[in-house]
């Protein structure tokens, strides 16, 4: 298999490695000069000592410690003007004795509560009103609304180059056009000479000693305890696949599939994207036109690198290179019988050669298929079965589409007003595209990758007719158990697209491969004809890249500017009085303390850390020191760091003094009577900071910033807040954090909010911050120490997964489709640095994104259709990876068939975005109608143009019969819910969230499971590492489904609620949750009690379930009739009619009644 | 009199024109990717005034100058220019937002608008001309 000293270097130990070539030299694999950087250039990296000279950029920094002090005397010294016990100089830990305890009542946290408030009751709700506006763009209304998916973007460019936004005197600090211009030799020679200025900027950071090799060191794959499988199963290519190319030329023993109709070479004259080699390369190359690429620009390795000097570089290499495979699953792998993959590739080109394939299991293979995941990469062998292709599998994928899911489910009709039980018992699967089961089974998984049409249209007037938005749903650092790793020394890719390789590429013959997004006929490079998987020559169609969907690469040094940065995190707390009083410090300091060592990194990690009320203090932590310094700048107004240098500390080397300091902070401040916040000056000085590196920087802010910039002002009036025809202020009030924001972005800092707040914290400006610099924001309403435990249960456990959880910094994200689809809105948290091009300085693993596309030019000549999504990012151990997923969709001509594909739950996510931006540019009640007008029209279209004989009722195909319900759903859900009492900052929160979670979690907060839970029983149970987890049916949120003496869990994503009948079985009370009788169920219980029955046993094996399946932590309530949290729980109920919004069945008459208008 | 009204509506006309030149430059360069989106959006943000004053300038010329189907024509775009101007939200960072322009098609209705005006004050341009050679010719 692999050598024993290869693998673990890799990390995994388990790791298969394969060598480029016939001949595998194990010694060679050390060498790799271009492919990683290690430990060789890591020296080099940081060449200077830390006392090289900070830059002399404009005066921006001081020129040295502490010198330049404004004339105001901001930085002061002196421990008699501070009213902190610490003064710079002085160590932190002889803290003053602490008099008294604080006191707990928090001063200004007697914020009205949106507690139940019974809104008039109203006879019949009027029911929504349908406006003109609508998605789709109407004769009326020739100035295109804001978010049609109609309107044709504009055409894209040529691959393009990309530039950030002008950079402020402090980058100064990288000269770009030296490192663009440098002909990246073969070795590691980029780095170790790097341009002079890169060096004295480094002075931050540590000098190298005692750095090991990273350069091969595998990075755990989370989660990765995949069951011994292997998803590059070296098997006989697979057959059946329909070669999209024109017939090929080669003897082929049984011709052409009966089906298949030639697809004709590249069509049209080359659009811009076909021409050679855009001006972004020469940009690259030269550095001239974008001089202000800062050193982070990877994108532009992305996009392009046509630098004859990359190319030129690779040449050597080629002898010394290796390909290796670093397939998670690796244990198992067994390369298949050399002889067979010798034996009868190369007479065949790849789309035939499976017709020749023997029969064999061919029975087994539905089964199979039935049994697991359409997606994983489970061990089924790709080889046809061996009863023969039939015709359905040799026909390209129209065709096979109709005959092998000859969607009759999909399509049946639903009369809506009359199935009532709509609902699935378990959770809405994802549809499946109709492609040739070869190509469904290495398409990518959906849970990454989901469009909301399975069917693509031929053309925009068809897409326009179906009325149904066209996007896709993104996750794509979602934790994989399985994810294969190819480090290699040329990464395939199309030379005028620059779509890497995948598996719906042809092979027209052995050495040539077509791109399916711009069908230009490419080369295949001598390295890439080996496949390690089988260790055989000529197969290029066998590797793992044309074998997966999804895949990764490390990537080599031309996909670098600068070196990878390594892992910095800094820490922004908020310290004033309000702060104090929630007692988070406490939590945040003990979190950090203990998953110190979980952070992810390498020997390079830094860490830092900056408090704030109405002063920022720095902490110096430099090695050396006894104890911690805490240097105070009053002047905020001219915010400038005290010590550059010694802030943001190695962490390896400066633990112990980190731990001091965590542990002292939480008393540090604890008789503060400063209220104030000078969150904007704080944020700039991180960003000071972190510029230079780039990084993430984490803010916990407890109230309204409102001392310096970006001071902000309460802006929500409570009383309107149920009654309010409209919702103001949804949009950001100043422009400082966006601005703030993109210049992280452009210095790759991302930043992440914590809003633990009782009070008006205007998210809606506050979280441009994190939008668009690609951060997160988490928000903990009415935190308090001692008032909410399940607050900071949540809070604790979100911490922990928030500080270990994976990382990717320096990313960008690349989306390419096929010609003639192009890319109209992004959602999401992200900077659009260009039409398809999404900045990210940090990617997280809980990051989803979506994206709208319009169809530019006719498919007509097209089966199927591409989309790639490839982002490029810098692991935290310093290696540069990408991560390419590719998704393949058919296109279809008509309306049937694109109803029978489309994907409920992602058109809902979809539509959710959209309406987000709607009620930001124009207003709510325009983004409520939007969201009705949807669904109107979908049926409408389907009505007119697809059913053949008109009935009676409200008719619906299957795959959109929750259409309507999960539409009001959305009305109904907090970010978009009018006439009931919701503070703004929820609902601000809430749209953040429906925008930047990842679908499955977003159809949980729109619309919530409900399960009976006093009746589990083992029947039909999971069973998952020997624990049986039982599977209640989900239940219609309606409370006619709940009954007295029942007991309820409602999963809503972020919290759960357990509702317990007033009659409810005295058995459930005793065995589950530990109390006599209904009445003895305490008030605020938020923990199931560990008891020893089986009732409990499966009650909690259920709800530890759940909450495995998220990455967050959800709290759980247990509440009665009488609790205060009912009124949250029985807003949950959608089905029903509240004082101010419609019942499910009055909002389906009111569809029909718009319908057959 | 109305010689130099016509003198000077020309000059603004044709720095209109480079202005609407010059947006369309930018803007496609943007399309190509030459230059980011900040860089763009602030180059453009700083003449939006200018633009509007311009318009206006011009406006009020023939206002004052009572030519009214002149004024007529010239209204309509400096009410948009205005319109436009006054109805930035208080977060965007100006009439071209860096954030926004790539999204629904933004860029697309920029470059439209900026084509439209360019056309419209050529018009104009000839307009100016002729008026003004009859206006040196009635003198």
């Amino acid at each position: 298999m692999s050598t024993a000293g290869f693998n673990s270097q890799n990390g995994t130990g388990t790791g298969q490695t394969y060598a480029n070539g016939p001949s595998q030299n194990p010694v060679a694999l050390q060498q790799l000069p271009g492919v990683s950087y290690g430990m060789t250039h890591q020296p080099s990296y940081n060449p200077m000592p830390a006392k090289a000279p900070p830059p002399t950029g404009p005066g921006l920094y001081p020129s040295a410690p502490y010198q330049p002090v404004p004339p105001v005397s901001s930085y002061q010294p002196g421990p008699q003007i501070t009213s902190y016990p610490s003064s710079p100089g002085q160590p932190l830990l002889p803290r003053p004795p602490l008099s008294g305890p604080p006191s707990h009542t928090p001063p200004q946290s007697a914020s009205p509560s949106p507690g139940p408030r019974m809104p008039p009751a109203q006879a019949t709700p009027p029911p929504p009103a349908v406006s003109s506006s609508s998605y789709y763009p109407s004769p009326q209304q020739p100035m295109a609304p804001a978010w049609q998916y109609n309107t044709a973007p504009p055409p894209m460019g040529p691959p393009t180059s990309i530039s950030t936004p002008p950079r402020g005197p402090v980058a100064n600090h990288v000269n770009p056009a030296a490192s663009l211009a440098e002909p990246l030799p073969p070795s590691s020679a980029p780095y170790s000479t790097a341009p002079p200025p890169r060096v004295s900027q480094s002075v931050t950071q540590p000098p190298g000693p005692g750095m090991p090799p990273t350069s091969m060191l595998g990075y755990t794959q989370p989660g990765t305890a995949p069951p011994p499988m292997n998803p590059m199963v070296p098997n006989t290519y697979q057959p059946g696949r329909p070669a999209y190319g024109p017939p090929p030329t080669g003897p082929s023993p049984i011709g052409p599939p009966p089906i298949m109709k030639p697809t004709p070479p590249p069509t049209g004259p080359p659009v811009a994207n076909t021409t050679p080699p855009p001006p972004k390369g020469d940009a690259q190359c030269g550095g001239a036109v974008n001089s202000t690429v800062p050193p982070t620009e990877s994108d532009g390795q992305e996009g392009d690198i046509e630098c004859p000097g990359a190319v030129a570089g690779n040449g050597p290499q080629a002898s010394n290179s290796y390909n290796h495979v670093d397939n998670k699953m690796a244990g198992l792998a067994q390369p298949g019988p050399p002889g067979r993959h010798l034996g009868h590739y190369p007479s065949l080109p790849p789309g035939y050669q499976n017709a020749s394939a023997p029969h064999g299991t061919s029975s087994m293979h539905p089964a199979m298929q039935a049994a697991m995941q359409p997606y994983t990469q489970a061990p089924q062998p790709y080889q046809q079965p061996p009863g023969g292709p039939g015709p359905a599998q040799l026909s390209p994928s129209l065709a096979a589409m109709s005959l092998q899911s000859s969607t009759p489910e999909a399509l049946r009709v639903v009369n809506l007003l009359q199935e009532r039980n709509l609902l699935p018992p378990t959770p809405v699967p994802a549809p499946t595209p109709c492609l040739p089961q070869d190509l469904q089974k290495i398409n990518c998984n959906p849970e990454v990758f989901r469009c909301t049409l399975t069917s693509i249209p031929q053309t925009q007037s068809l897409l326009n007719k179906a009325k149904m938005p066209l996007g896709l749903l993104l996750h794509p650092f979602k934790d994989l158990s399985q994810l294969p790793v190819v480090t290699s020394s040329t990464i395939v890719r199309c030379r005028s697209c620059r779509t890497y390789i995948n598996p719906f590429v042809s092979f027209l013959d052995q050495r040539r491969w077509k791109c399916n997004l711009c069908y230009r006929v490419n080369d295949v490079p001598e390295e890439f004809m080996y496949n390690p998987v089988s260790r055989s020559y000529g197969e290029p169609h066998k590797r793992p890249e044309v074998q997966n969907a999804t895949i990764e690469f490390i990537a080599p040094s031309e996909y670098m500017l600068r070196p990878p940065q390594p892992a910095v995190y800094l820490f922004v707390l908020d310290v004033s009085h309000n702060a104090v009083e929630t007692g988070y410090l406490n939590v945040f300091c003990q979190s950090l303390l203990d998953n110190i060592n979980a952070l992810p990194g390498d020997s390079r990690t830094k860490v830092g850390f900056i408090t704030f009320d109405s002063t920022i203090h720095f902490y110096n932590l430099q090695e050396g020191l006894s104890q911690p310094q805490m240097l105070i700048v009053s002047d905020i107004e001219d915010i400038f760091l005290p010590t550059p240098d010694s802030l943001l500390v190695n962490l390896n080397e400066c633990k112990e003094l980190v731990q001091d300091l965590l542990k002292s902070l939480p008393t540090l401040f604890g008789k503060t009577m400063e209220t104030q916040s000078a969150l904007g000056s704080a944020l700039q000085a991180a960003f000071k900071l972190l510029s230079p590196t780039g990084g993430r920087m984490s803010v916990f802010q407890t109230q309204l910033p409102n001392l310096g910039v970006g001071a902000l002002q309460s802006r929500e009036d409570p009383n309107q807040r149920a009654s309010a025809k409209d919702i103001q202020h949804l949009s950001p009030a100043t422009d400082f954090y966006k601005k703030l924001a993109l210049d992280c972005s452009g210095q790759q800092v991302a930043v992440d909010l914590f809003l633990l707040s009782a009070q008006y914290c205007d998210l809606a400006s506050l979280g441009c911050i994190s939008r668009y610099s690609a951060g997160s924001v988490y928000y903990y309403p009415s935190y308090h120490h001692q008032h909410s435990p399940a607050q900071v249960e949540r809070f604790q456990k979100d911490l922990k997964r928030y500080l270990t959880r994976k990382i990717g910094f320096e990313a960008v994200m690349r989306i390419r489709c096929t010609k003639g689809l192009s890319i109209h809105t992004f959602h999401g948290n992200f900077f659009v640095r260009s039409t398809d091009l999404l900045s990210l300085p940090n990617v997280n693993p809980d990051a989803g994104f979506a994206v709208q596309m319009s169809i530019e030019d006719n498919l007509d000549d097209m089966q199927v259709v591409s989309f790639q999504a490839a982002l490029l990012y810098t692991s935290s151990k310093g290696e540069r990876r990408i991560r390419v997923h590719t998704l393949c969709l058919p296109v279809v001509s008509s309306l049937s068939d694109i109803f029978s594909g489309a994907d409920v739950q992602a058109m809902t996510g979809l539509l959710a975005c959209m309406a987000v931006d709607r009620s930001v540019t124009a207003s709510l009640s325009d983004a409520r109608d939007a969201m009705t007008n949807a669904a109107i029209d979908s049926l409408t279209s389907y009505r007119q143009s697809v059913l053949t004989i008109q009935q009676p009722g409200l008719l619906a195909p299957a795959c959109l019969r929750l259409f309507p319900l999960y539409i009001l759903a959305l009305l109904k859900q907090k970010a978009f819910r009018t006439g009931t009492s919701t503070r703004l900052d929820d609902r601000v929160f809430a749209m953040c969230q429906l925008k930047y979670q990842p679908l499955f979690y977003a159809m949980l907060m729109i619309h919530p499971a409900l399960y009976r839970v006093d009746d589990l029983t083992d029947e039909g149970a999971l069973n998952i590492n020997e624990r049986t987890i039982p599977q209640p049916r989900v239940l219609q949120l309606s409370v006619e489904k709940l009954s007295r003496e029942g007991a309820f869990l409602m999963d809503t994503g972020t919290v759960m609620y357990l509702w317990i009948g007033r009659n409810c079985h005295p058995n459930f009370l005793t065995q589950v949750l530990g109390v006599p009788n209904y009445a003895a169920v305490p008030e605020n219980l938020y923990l199931l009690p560990e008891l020893d029955t089986a009732e409990s046993q499966r009650t909690r094996a259920f709800v530890c379930w759940l909450r495995d399946q998220r990455p967050f932590y959800p709290s759980l309530h247990v509440i009665r009739d009488e609790s205060q949290l009912k009124a949250n729980f029985m807003q949950n109920m959608i089905e029903d009619r509240t004082a101010s919004a419609l019942s499910y069945y009055e909002f389906l008459l009111h569809l029909q009644q718009q319908i057959s208008k | 009199m109305e010689a130099a009204v016509f003198i000077l509506s020309l000059v603004d006309c044709c720095a209109l024109i480079f202005l609407s030149v010059y947006f369309i430059i930018t803007l496609s360069d943007l399309e190509c990717d030459y230059i980011n989106a900040r860089a763009c959006c602030s180059k453009l943000n700083k003449w939006v005034i200018p633009e509007m004053v311009g318009q206006c300038l011009s406006t009020m010329l023939m206002l004052i100058s009572m030519h009214w189907f002149i004024f007529l024509l010239n209204l309509p775009v400096a009410a948009w220019d205005i319109y436009r101007y006054v109805k930035v939200p208080m977060g965007n960072m100006g009439v071209l937002d860096p954030t926004e322009i790539h999204n629904r098609g933004q860029l697309k209705s920029h470059m439209k608008e900026a084509m439209i005006k360019l056309g419209y004050h050529l018009l104009c341009f000839f307009i100016y001309l002729y008026s003004m050679i009859l206006a040196l010719i009635n003198d």
